[in-house]
């Protein structure tokens, strides 16, 4: 993997730093007039998550990382692993739970979605923006009630749990922004 | 079609740049200090191990010269002080190479002052003139005030900047998230100063207000010079707004002899960093030796007071072509 200078750093870089594979955010030069040049890097660390500021010696430089975000298609959950798949190419993946962590809650069977693989391996999974979820259970509520006001917890098909309004039943689909994990509509046939 | 073209700033930051120029203008015709140009392309140039220069080549058939493009007027103009010009200023292009960020083009605009006459006290008074001229009626800033470095340094740290202790400053560094400062600094006094400076003081300095810290340590001299009553410290100053340097003064060294210590030493520093060979300026020292009046000099950054009077984020939001555009 080539490697890359304090001033190549540009937002969405992927490098190696401390043997994780990172994604830059942020890249302030910053030089007293009569001293040294620095970098302050704004980095995430793309296996935690986390984002932290890491102050380089400007013209140092860090190791690429062979990080890619494909989009695939998510096929089913083994119990151990799910799997996924490149539409075109049919080429399969498996990923972990550490791998999906969140994006577990919104994964249904078919739907795509993007991975990110690290060294052609699975390093997390990222779901569509909006998904279209089946409710398997939520209290009757009321019937005629379209105000949306209040609203009740909502089981769905994924298992996870989401606040919809008191006139969504059992069986219906909604729509669910993924990146909130608030419910935006009711889907209708 | 190519859109790169267009100038990176708005027509209204072309008009306060010129207006900026023409106060500016006022002001030292006001005060009997004379403008004057300095040549861009030099036969020398600064020593200073932290600035890297551009280099070109004069073709005067059959001989080719090596000439630099000037980080800073400075040499020049102290040649022209040595030779009786009387207080003077010029407004001027510099070029660092390397230099490019929010607050950094490689090619940028100075205005650089020496007021003959006066010490370190004087010239911030007159910064302070300058800068409440040109803010009062754009964009009026809280009081002025002025920090000894040491006072400030250790007002947000608690470390002391004259006596370097790398225990401590490890320690400081591991306290506060920085550790690769260690790396990074290792037993470099300097380096340090500039780490912790300009991480966790700096982006304090001067909210809505022009803050002047004095009195440098020693190691960053540079061409001030040293305090007569202290010689830890030097007879330099800084000017802040809102966390960012605007300017750099020194009372200044006259003294030919230390000037040419100085340049030896940093020319050994560039050689062991395997930096690019720096010409020592001889006839600066010539000048110094002739005779420099006392006197204090100051360079502001005309494109960051620029930034900061009209709230830009970039320093590209006001310059017509930055170097991208070049």
């Amino acid at each position: 993997m080539a490697s890359y200078s304090t001033n190549e750093f540009k937002a969405g870089l992927k490098v190696m730093l401390d043997n994780d594979p990172c994604a830059i955010i942020e890249n302030e030069f910053v030089k007293p007039g009569k001293g040294q040049a620095f970098n302050r890097v704004k980095i995430r660390n793309l296996k935690t998550g986390r984002v932290i500021e890491r102050t380089f010696k400007s013209g140092e430089s860090l190791e690429g990382a062979d990080v890619v975000d494909v989009e695939m298609q998510y096929l089913y959950n083994d119990g151990e692993f799910r799997h996924f798949m490149v539409p075109d190419t049919f080429e399969q993946y498996q990923a972990d739970e550490k791998a999906v962590g969140e994006a577990k809650n919104w994964l249904k069977d078919q739907d795509l979605c993007t991975v990110t693989l690290w060294n052609d391996s699975p390093l997390s999974v990222t779901p569509a923006n909006f998904v279209e979820l089946a409710i398997t259970e939520t209290d009757p509520g009321v019937r005629g009630d379209t105000s949306g006001g209040g609203g009740k917890p909502a089981t769905l098909e994924t298992g996870a749990v989401v606040r919809v309004p008191l006139f969504v039943q059992i069986g219906e689909v909604v729509k669910v922004d993924t990146r909130t994990g608030e419910y935006v509509s009711r889907v209708k046939d | 079609m190519l859109s790169d073209w267009r100038p990176t700033c708005s027509v209204e930051h072309l008009r306060l740049r010129a207006q900026v120029l023409a106060e500016i203008r006022g002001f030292f015709a006001e005060r009997s200090v004379l403008e004057v140009e300095t040549p861009l392309l030099s036969h020398g140039i600064g020593t200073d191990p932290q600035l890297e220069f551009f280099t070109t080549e004069y073709c005067l058939a059959p001989q080719k010269q090596t000439l630099f493009l000037q980080t800073s007027p400075e040499f020049a103009m102290k040649r022209l002080l040595a030779a009786g010009s009387g207080s003077i200023y010029q407004i001027t292009k510099a070029f660092r190479n390397g230099e490019s960020g929010r607050f950094h083009n490689p090619e940028f605009t100075l205005l650089e002052w020496y007021h003959v006459g006066f010490k370190l006290p004087e010239l911030m008074d007159e910064c302070a003139d300058l800068i409440a001229l040109l803010f009062d009626h754009r964009k009026p800033l809280m009081e002025t005030q002025r920090f000894r470095y040491q006072e400030i340094f250790q007002r947000y740290t608690g470390l002391n900047p004259l006596e370097f202790s790398y225990r401590q400053y490890c320690a400081y560094a591991l306290d506060n998230q920085l550790p690769e400062a260690i790396s990074i600094c290792g037993y470099d006094h300097a380096i340090w100063l500039d780490f912790i400076f300009s991480h966790k003081v700096q982006p304090f300095l001067g909210q809505n207000a022009l803050r002047m810290v004095y009195g440098y340590p020693a190691c960053q001299s540079s061409l001030a010079r040293i305090n007569e009553h202290n010689p830890q410290i030097t007879d330099r100053v800084e000017l802040f707004i809102n966390g960012v340097e605007l300017g750099n003064g020194y009372f200044e060294l006259t003294n030919a002899k230390e000037q040419g210590e100085r340049f030896d030493k940093e020319l050994n520093i560039r050689r062991q960093r395997n930096a690019p060979a720096s010409v020592k300026d001889e006839r600066l020292v010539a000048a110094l030796q002739a005779g420099l009046p006392e006197c204090s000099g100051m360079a502001i950054g005309l494109d960051r007071l620029l930034m900061l009077l009209s709230d830009s984020a970039s320093i590209d939001d006001v310059l017509g072509f930055p170097i991208d555009r070049a």
